[in-house]
């Protein structure tokens, strides 16, 4: 069998396989089940832990914007999709609102209930995604001419002036202030989650092995000699920075989904440097590792290691050191040491196809010896 | 005038609190090219070692203390997280400065339990209540801008007139040259780091004695706007800092007096972006050439 | 490789040892059966003093009442206790924690942001929720299984603007309320209309989230001829405001709400030359609650220390203490911990709790009618109780 093709069918078995493992779970758990809590929310940040990977892994460009246009896209979902009947209870202080219309219904207005409710929900994702991406490409226009960590700042220094705006009472109408928007629709099952960012992850993969990734991988390593070679710089970060804010806005929207209500205040830049340590952990410029290290980092700090905060953990009852904020200072001693002595994460800049690439070239080696 | 004058007077105090952490972004910055991310909480921690220590011991110790603390965890975050990285990628060196903040909240949040801690015995005579001008105010208000300008020469004159302010500076200038003339460079960016942390330490004491209690974000905020002041002077200017400092503190307060308290935080920001994009270097800097 | 090897393998170990270290049996002390009581509420964060205080009243009910009938057999009450952070993003999987560990009903939270975050997942898993003091009408409007025991904003804001108005004698009241918290812009709102109503003079002003300098605030309050400042926050931000208004020398009121009734709050304000007055649920009589609890209390270092060093009773403590009677009430007349059946038993329930007659309406509130008012006595380091009042 040619390697490429073993590389493929082994890949197509893998993504099946845990396909198939969300759908059999979704059938024998409840929605409200921890296992379910952590798929969806692991997938989430997954698609926002690729899209800053794209950015700072494969382009080289340090942007900590990334809350801030989680924090547009989620917005924009819950904003379009509140149903009519639920606005004056959700917009108490603001008389129902000031959108006298609910996405959602109006497309179930032509196409019928199901499909148009399905449609409408896909549709408002992509709305936030496109919003995002239209912040991005006006902030880009000053921000992006400069330097690493000149940049960084500015992009931190814009989501927080962005939250500052959404809480803005005056906007209240539109954003409800500083009181949660809640009762839109959902996805309760864990599937579509898991299909829709598969789905995002796939094109994100399609642009980085295209002609355009190759550009923004050469810019990462030299800027001088890539523009030497005759790639355009600025038309190239300004893209970079755009596609990937374009999925961390369509990343808020499911989480909008996934937490069900929607505040200005959890998208500060505390969830930014998580996502970024999430992408150190994984890797910087593996996809792959983006989104097992999402996985891993959810399922311990929202599953595993629960038993660190609450007394008993592996079956040690220790009441006066397991208590609160031990799970996250044993998470963080963690982070630091892969920070300073894996600094490579768990997949360096591998992919999944590669790992059976080793696994064979090992066995020859063995079958050699 | 008589309106305005309660607000001026709070923002030069507040301007001072932020110059003092201030100096220690621009002085790392200045030799290691670095954002010290852990810089806010270095002050945060501070802040929470002041609250142990004036509730368990007098304060001729306590507050030796407290500067010593904050000195040592300034030196060891630079021991452990940022000289293993000195080759490595400036990105790799902000990864970890960035760690190494939240670790440092995260243990904040386990040792405290998450919960705000009031300073319940605050630093007397400061602490109290003085009337000027009509204008009712805590001591500290007054001191804090005049013990910084204080701090701000003796600092000026270290660096201008000793051989480690030299090297120092030598440092800042050329870092590989630096090295190859024979300035132990480690022992120079801890002296930074020490000086810093130092700063950040009376900074600390002079902000919760005016604001008594600490979270454990509390370092975040005034961290930010110290950066975005050393920015706003020009990163790697002393001078720079502490105007852009003032600058700042007094925008904000008056931002406030206007009315508009809810952008109080988001003015300061965007500031910072404005500056970026029209003048990089800020108002003291000077002009970077790179090198390819 | 190796290096992936040596990880993989450590998650491996990590991994069954967790698998072992989990399910315990499922039976109390003397070989009773278990009747799980889920209590949801921050301990940390900006609300986590709170939380704490409000956990201390279940805990000594617990304490005081371990055990309950149903249909003729003692059940062990079981309180399992998780942290939702303040925060309504960690509210939502600390919730389902307590779906999860299979709870009967559910006790909280301090805050009503959480609350709603937490609703939906109680909703859909069919849990019966208890709010303690969560004050947001939006709690249970929207939630067939939240029920409170507590008063809502609207009543309460309504109550403070009629005391300003009408007891304080001030036409001009500042509000400051931090961006981002539906629980201090809900209450301000509906003290700001009430207040017009009675023709009085508003400035709302906001705080970000994490702000510690509230002098220029306090400034603005004096520049505006305010004679109360109304800043329904949280404890943390309260003391903070007590130490710039005594700092800046404001002579007016300062107002707070239910989250002010607190000793951190009160001790704040000891010998320092500031107003402070506050609406609330509860107010200590030296009953036998009262006694019994300061007692158990002080005898117990950690709940010492939740109580944040002293033995005074907040108001929510109370009200944790009434919630948990409440449920085994329900629980009572359900006769199963089948969490469907508490839920179609608690709206018939009535309790008479040291916090007044607990009684649901058909949305699920608790029919109140009066608040306590208090103000602070800042030589005695004490609330002095100052009179009942309604909205009429």
């Amino acid at each position: 069998m040619n390697k490429n093709k073993q590389k493929t069918i082994f890949t197509a078995v893998v993504l099946a396989v845990l396909l198939a493992a969300c759908v059999v779970l979704d059938m024998i758990l409840p929605s409200y089940h921890i296992a379910i809590t952590v798929i969806k929310k692991a997938t989430v940040y997954s698609l926002v832990a690729v899209s800053m990977n794209l950015l700072n892994g494969f382009t080289g460009l340090f942007s900590l914007g990334q809350a801030g246009f989680m924090l547009l896209g989620a917005y924009t979902y819950a904003v379009l999709t509140i149903p009519m009947a639920k606005k004056p209870g959700v917009y108490q202080y603001f008389d129902g609102g000031a959108i006298p219309f609910s996405v959602p219904e109006v497309f179930s207005g032509v196409l019928g209930e199901t499909v148009g409710t399905l449609l409408g929900m896909l549709f408002c994702l992509l709305l936030g995604g496109l919003l995002a991406a239209l912040v991005a490409y006006l902030i880009g226009l000053p921000v992006l001419r400069l330097k690493s960590d000149y940049l960084a700042i500015a992009t931190l220094g814009f989501a927080e002036i962005l939250r500052a705006f959404f809480q803005w009472n005056a906007l209240g109408p539109i954003t409800n202030g500083s009181n949660l928007l809640k009762s839109y629709p959902v996805f309760s099952k864990a599937t579509p989650y898991v299909v829709l960012v598969g789905l995002m992850i796939a094109v994100i993969l399609l642009l980085i092995t295209s002609t355009y990734g190759r550009a923004f991988r050469a810019i990462r390593d030299d800027e001088v000699a890539a523009e030497a070679m005759g790639i355009n710089l600025a038309k190239h970060k300004r893209m970079a920075f755009i596609i990937s804010s374009f999925f961390a806005g369509i990343g808020g929207g499911m989480m909008a989904m996934y937490m069900e209500t929607v505040a200005a205040a959890p998208f500060k830049s505390a969830l930014t440097y998580e996502i970024l340590l999430i992408v150190v952990i994984g890797g910087i410029g593996s996809i792959t590792g983006s989104v097992l290290a999402s996985f891993l980092y959810i399922f311990f700090s929202e599953w595993l290691l629960r038993g660190l905060d609450s007394g008993t953990f592996l079956g040690i009852t220790a009441p006066g050191i397991f208590k609160n904020g031990f799970r996250m200072a044993v998470f963080s001693i963690i982070i630091m040491v892969i920070v300073l002595f894996f600094r490579k994460g768990i997949m360096g800049d591998k992919e999944l196809p590669d790992l059976i690439d080793k696994r064979s070239r090992k066995r020859k080696k063995e079958a050699a010896e | 005038m008589q309106e305005m004058f309660p607000y001026l007077l709070n923002g030069i105090s507040v301007g001072g609190q932020y110059a003092l952490i201030a100096i220690g972004y621009t002085l790392v910055y200045g030799i290691l090219r670095l954002i010290n991310f852990a810089h806010g909480d270095v002050f945060m921690v501070a802040g929470l070692v002041m609250v142990y220590a004036t509730s368990s011991m007098p304060f001729y110790l306590a507050l030796p203390l407290v500067l010593a603390a904050t000195v040592l965890l300034g030196f060891t975050i630079e021991r452990v997280a940022y000289k293993p990285l000195r080759t490595a990628p400036r990105m790799s060196v902000m990864i970890s400065a960035i760690g190494v903040s939240y670790l440092i909240q995260n243990l904040a949040f386990y040792l405290t339990g998450g919960v705000p801690q009031p300073v319940t015995n605050p630093i007397p005579w400061i602490s109290e209540n003085v009337k000027l001008l009509g204008a009712s105010t805590k001591r500290v208000t007054l001191l804090t801008p005049v013990l910084t300008i204080l701090l701000v020469v003796a600092l000026v004159y270290l660096i201008n007139n000793t051989k480690i302010g030299m090297a120092m500076r030598a440092a800042a200038k050329d870092f590989e040259t630096a090295q190859l003339m024979g300035i132990k460079i480690n022992r120079v960016i801890s002296m930074t780091f020490i000086i810093g942390s130092f700063l950040a330490a009376v900074g600390s004491m002079l902000y919760f004695t005016n604001y008594p209690s600490v979270a454990i974000t509390s370092g975040g905020m005034p961290g930010l706007k110290a950066f975005v002041a050393a920015v706003f002077g020009g990163i790697g200017s002393i001078p720079g800092a502490v105007v852009g400092a003032f600058v700042i503190g007094l925008c904000e307060e008056i931002i406030k007096g206007l009315g508009y308290t809810t952008f109080s935080d988001a003015f300061t920001f965007a500031l910072l972006i404005v500056v970026l994009c029209v003048k990089p270097t800020g108002l003291f800097g000077e002009k970077v050439t790179d090198k390819v | 490789m190796k290096k992936m090897f040596a990880l993989m393998l450590a998650l491996v170990m990590v991994l069954s040892l967790a698998a072992c270290g989990g399910d315990k049996a499922e039976s109390g002390t003397a070989g009773n059966k278990v009747v799980k009581i889920g209590v949801y509420e921050p301990q940390t964060g900006d609300n986590g003093a709170g939380g704490k205080q409000e956990i201390l009243g279940m805990q000594y009910a617990n304490y005081v009442q371990p055990t309950v009938e149903i249909g003729g057999e003692t059940y062990d009450v079981q309180l399992e206790i998780v942290d939702n952070r303040t925060t309504p993003e960690n509210g939502k999987s600390a919730a389902a924690e307590l779906v999860n560990r299979k709870v009967s009903v559910v006790l909280g939270s301090y805050g009503s942001g959480v609350s709603i975050a937490g609703g939906a997942v109680f909703q859909e898993a069919g849990i019966p929720a208890i709010g303690v003091t969560c004050t947001n009408p939006q709690v249970t409007a929207d939630c067939d299984v939240y029920y409170r025991i507590c008063f809502l904003d609207p009543f309460q804001g309504t109550v403070l603007a009629n005391y300003a108005y009408n007891e304080l004698g001030v036409d001009t009241a500042y509000t400051l309320a931090m961006l981002g918290s539906d629980y201090d812009q809900g209450l301000v709102h509906y003290f700001t209309e009430a207040f017009k109503a009675l023709g009085g003079t508003v400035i709302n002003q906001d705080f970000p989230e994490g702000n510690s300098n509230f002098v220029s605030y306090i400034n603005n309050a004096k520049a505006d001829g305010a004679g109360v400042i109304f800043a329904p926050v949280s404890t943390n931000y309260a003391q903070l405001i007590i130490e710039a208004a005594n700092a800046q020398g404001y002579d007016g009121s300062l107002l707070g709400s239910d989250t002010w009734d607190n000793n951190m709050v009160l001790e704040s304000a000891q010998g320092k030359n500031v107003k402070v007055d506050i609406t609330t649920f509860y107010q200590e009589s030296g009953s036998e609650f009262d006694t019994g609890i300061k007692e158990w209390i002080n005898s117990n270092a950690d709940a010492k220390t939740n109580n944040g060093g002293n033995d005074m009773v907040s108001a929510v403590t109370a009200m944790g203490y009434d919630a948990y009677f409440t449920a085994l009430e329900a629980i009572k007349a359900a006769g199963s911990t089948d969490a469907k059946a508490v839920l179609e038993a608690l709206p018939g329930v009535s309790y008479e709790g040291v916090c007044g007659l607990i009684e649901f309406d058909e949305i699920g509130d608790a029919k109140r009618d009066a608040a306590y008012i208090k103000a602070a006595n800042t030589s005695s380091n004490n609330w002095d109780f100052v009179k009942v009042q309604g909205v009429g």
